[in-house]
């Protein structure tokens, strides 16, 4: 598993030769021995993907790109070209950087907790046999729930006349009011997202945990007595892949996939309430009818993702390769 | 082998009861009258309310225009998530099975063309998507709700590394036999991935039923509403109204989640393999 980090040079030299097959017709690394030589056939089993990720994807990318350096007449006529000044204007605005500390507020709290109780709960259900099966059904079922149906739920239990977060709180009296106070609202936020997103970890670091071979597991019995230091030597270090593909996962699902749930439990009205930089660039963008900012905070969201996700691609090329 | 202590049992079971119980009270307060839940709170005991409250959702027509039913929206979910799962399986396949099998000029060219799709999700190009849709008249269609969605590399991806697996003594022995691309598509790979296909369907129906956002954004016209956007319309009503229908929302949220939570537990093995194996 020992890694040697590229040099910038290397880099560089593989870049070229990546750019130059390109251009010939061989691929990168050859998938396979034995291939079909047809010019045609191949394009025709590509042609339906490539129009739908052209039309679907590359067109609309463009679009934001493009519209992001445009002010745009909100009905209508016309649009004056306005260099960066959209891109200047969210990043300085104080509503932007107010959404976007809140977001890695918010990304930072829900992936730890997340993560901290799926692990928990994998490890738990990994060492009983009585009733494993029953555990595992019950934390999993939950998964398929989709987020609005989860921020409807967590709706009702954060409701202000007969909610039982509500009356919890009274209990040690505190006023929750979700929807009205900043912190309220983020709590719930908080709860729900963690609620929804807890099974998937716990399903991943569960086959994680269960693909340790059994000889390694006997070992470590007899290596080390105290359960603690066991899971902190041998399986923490063993399930590291897993957490850190999740780590990135549960980054990317704070920042798009709980838009529902906020939508849900915010409703529009975005008054004091906290939100994320996507749900902002929903906002700005069909409730506010700027084009030009909402684009441009895309833009700014697009550069953050594409990050995210190049370091979970050289994760899994590296798990595919030497995994 | 190890001990198992109770506390390993206390924690499961507590985190077994946050995870499940919500949904529990969500059920069970769905077949209760609505004034019962406003004055008494969730309840985790069945009501004597259910049948006529789920028949009313499924049945009355509600939401602006009255156009919209309970089974109406989930006929649209239905088709969202079976039509999702089908087209990604499709287009998928086809690419993979070029980009895999054959030796073409700019292979590796539309092979990061399509990968770069898993770069930007539908959240962060919503507001020219739609301008796209609206370009291509395409709002309020069916084309509309699904296709766009295809348009990510994730199952792409997922055949990709299946296909990488198949031995390639298999190809070899079909062309010596004179099988073509086309054949060996159709005759041996497509059997060979059943499986596989089975674990990626049921992945992508719960995706394709779950969808929130695009289908709140496409469907203005309340023939094509599916669940997910009913939820949004229920909310919206509620604003103003003295006694929410508690029971209504809690009901269409158990409808809402039936189908992809049974999906689920029926097919957990294969559901297991098709998440952990396809990376999401």
């Amino acid at each position: 598993m020992t890694d040697t980090p590229l040099t910038l040079a290397q880099t560089d030299g593989r870049a070229l030769a990546r750019l130059r097959r390109w251009w010939s017709g061989e691929t990168a690394n050859p998938v396979k021995r034995v291939q079909f030589d047809r010019p045609l056939t191949p394009w025709m089993f590509l042609l339906p993907q490539l129009a739908v990720v052209a039309i679907f994807f590359y067109w609309p990318s463009v679009q934001a790109v493009t519209s992001s350096f445009y002010l745009e007449d909100p009905f209508g006529f016309g649009a004056t070209f306005v260099g960066l000044d959209n891109y200047t204007d969210a990043l300085t605005s104080r509503g932007y950087l107010s959404t976007a500390s809140f977001t890695a507020f918010f990304c930072v709290v829900v992936t730890a907790l997340s993560l901290g109780i799926g692990l928990l709960l994998a490890v738990k259900a990994d060492k009983v046999i009585r009733g494993a099966e029953t555990y595992k059904t019950l934390l999993i079922s939950v998964y398929a729930i989709a987020p609005p149906v989860a921020g409807l739920i967590g709706m009702m239990f954060f409701d202000m006349h007969m909610g039982p977060f509500t009356e919890i709180a009274a209990w040690f009296g505190h006023d929750l009011r979700v929807g009205i106070d900043y912190w309220d609202t983020a709590s719930a936020l908080i709860v729900i997202s963690v609620w929804k997103q807890i099974p998937y970890n716990f399903i991943f670091f569960l086959s994680g945990l269960q693909s340790v071979p059994v000889s390694v597991r006997e070992a470590a019995l007899i290596d080390a007595r105290s359960g603690w230091r066991r899971f902190r030597d041998i399986t923490l270090p063993l399930l590291a892949p897993t957490a850190f593909f999740l780590l990135v996962i549960n980054i990317t699902y704070t920042m798009f996939d709980t838009f529902p749930i906020i939508d849900v439990i915010v409703k529009d009205k975005p008054a004091n309430n906290p939100m994320t930089l996507v749900y902002k660039v929903y906002l700005d963008g069909f409730k506010g009818n700027d084009i030009g900012g909402s684009s441009a905070q895309s833009v700014i969201l697009m550069v953050v993702v594409a990050a995210l996700t190049v370091l979970q691609f050289r994760f899994l090329e590296r798990r595919v390769h030497y995994g | 082998m190890q001990k198992i202590k109770p506390l390993d049992h206390a924690i499961l079971i507590l985190g077994a009861l946050f995870l499940c119980l919500p949904v529990v009270m969500a059920l069970m307060s769905s077949t209760q009258a609505a004034i019962d839940i406003h004055s008494n709170g969730l309840y985790i005991t069945p009501g004597s309310e259910g049948a006529a409250t789920y028949g009313k959702v499924l049945t009355q027509r509600g939401g602006f225009t009255g156009d919209v039913t309970g089974l109406l929206m989930l006929t649209n979910s239905m088709i969202m998530g079976l039509g999702f799962a089908v087209g990604k399986i499709v287009l998928s396949m086809m690419a993979a099975y070029a980009l895999v099998y054959f030796r073409f000029r700019f292979a590796t060219l539309m092979f990061w063309a399509i990968f770069a799709t898993l770069l930007l999700p539908l959240e962060v190009r919503i507001m020219p998507s739609y301008q796209v849709m609206s370009e291509l008249h395409l709002l309020n269609t069916y084309t509309g709700l699904i296709v766009p969605l295809l348009a990510s590399a994730t199952g792409t991806f997922f055949f990709r590394q299946f296909f990488r697996s198949v031995p390639d003594e298999l190809l070899e022995a079909a062309r010596i036999d004179g099988a073509g691309p086309v054949k060996f598509f159709i005759d041996v790979l497509v059997p060979l991935s059943k499986t596989m296909m089975s674990a990626i369907f049921i992945i992508m129906f719960i995706y394709g039923w779950n969808q929130y956002l695009w289908p709140l954004l496409m469907t203005t016209d309340e023939s094509f509403f599916t669940l997910m956007r009913g939820i949004k319309s229920i909310l919206q009503v509620w604003v103003g109204s003295q006694i929410p229908d508690y029971n209504e929302a809690f009901a269409l949220a158990v409808l809402a989640m039936v189908p992809p939570v049974a999906v689920v537990v029926i097919f957990q093995r294969m559901f297991i393999k098709g998440l952990t194996e396809s990376d999401k």
